[in-house]
């Protein structure tokens, strides 16, 4: 049995601390970017290139181009920090290169339809 | 770090546009077999991240507080099901430890609700976990996860052992199993709706 999660992550130490990735800019709301909010890159004609993208930005946007991704899973693929991503996206948001798409608001109706389509789903796929 | 991963479209959401992107935690106390039970339905490999303890820029701009930099980081595992093209279910274990509260809020926060992996020979290693479950207002299921050789338990006793409402499911799953952790989801799932029904 594997259970990798609970050790000590194999990746090669970071070469910096997380605020110089970051460039000093603190955590966004966490609302906007939960773990299963959705992401991808632009259109190239929506993206307003304002500034220069940092070779970490430029890799999550070239991550992102080929389709959907959660935050999550960016942060699995590229082994950052899951902050650090959060920042990133945050900014790469901001300057117009992605669009986000936050998981639906919890209500009890919204959360019964959704609660059925998992349900079906997960009967299909395995019963 | 690997910033140009290579992906290939698998790796991606189908249909990213009109899915629904929700979640579904699976808990448990070390070595549970959470990250076993989420490997055996995930349609992707598992993915691992690390959640930092600290709010990078509060580190930086607070000088004398050198205390708050802690740096410890946790590591949880993922999987994710695309259940139709409208819906895709992502799995997220998480340790039981209480001193991961922040990480906690974030895996909390819009979750369908709590799958509990118990041993029952380390019942009294699940309180905690099950005490942090209930304290985020989530609705869960105790799911058994029964090993070659674990002896039979007595349901009666593992509901009172862990004080369980009489209307939470208890399941007994092999946890390397696809279909065996499958039909333990699709309990939780239809408890979530009785919940709210």
């Amino acid at each position: 049995m594997t259970r990798h999660g609970e050790q000590a992550p194999d990746a090669a130490p970071p070469l910096v601390r997380p605020y110089v990735i970051t460039k000093g800019r603190g955590l966004p709301d966490d609302q906007q970017l939960s773990l299963v909010t959705l992401v991808t890159a632009a259109a190239g004609d929506q993206q307003r290139p304002s500034r220069r993208l940092s070779p970490e930005e430029q890799g999550l946007l070239e991550l992102c181009a080929a389709g959907y991704l959660t935050v999550a899973e960016i942060a699995g693929h590229t082994r950052l920090p899951l902050g650090v991503v959060r920042i990133l996206l945050s900014g790469l948001t901001e300057g117009g290169f992605l669009l986000v798409r936050p998981p639906v608001e919890r209500a009890s109706l919204v959360d019964t339809r959704i609660l059925e389509e998992v349900l079906h789903g997960l009967e299909a796929k395995f019963g | 770090m690997d910033l140009r991963p290579s992906l290939d479209e698998r790796a991606y959401v189908r249909d990213g546009a009109n899915q629904t992107a929700v979640k579904i935690l699976v808990v448990g106390h070390f070595a549970v077999g959470k990250t076993t039970f989420i490997g055996s339905i995930s349609e992707i490999t598992p993915l691992s991240t690390e959640e930092t303890m600290t709010r990078a820029g509060e580190a930086v701009d607070d000088l004398k507080g050198v205390r708050s930099k802690t740096t410890t980081t946790v590591a949880m595992d993922f999987g994710r099901l695309t259940l139709s093209d409208r819906v895709v279910l992502y799995l997220f274990g998480t340790p039981g430890q209480l001193r991961f509260v922040q990480m906690w809020e974030d895996m909390a926060r819009g979750a369908l609700g709590a799958l509990v992996l118990v041993d029952p020979d380390r019942l009294a290693d699940s309180f905690a976990v099950i005490d942090l479950i209930e304290q985020y207002g989530l609705d869960y299921a105790i799911a058994v996860n029964r090993f070659d050789g674990t002896p039979v338990y007595q349901e009666a006793a593992l509901r009172e052992a862990l004080d369980l409402l009489d209307d939470t499911p208890v399941v007994t799953c092999d946890a390397r199993d696809e279909k065996s952790s499958a039909e333990a989801l699709i309990r939780l799932v239809r408890h979530l709706l009785d919940r709210v029904h």
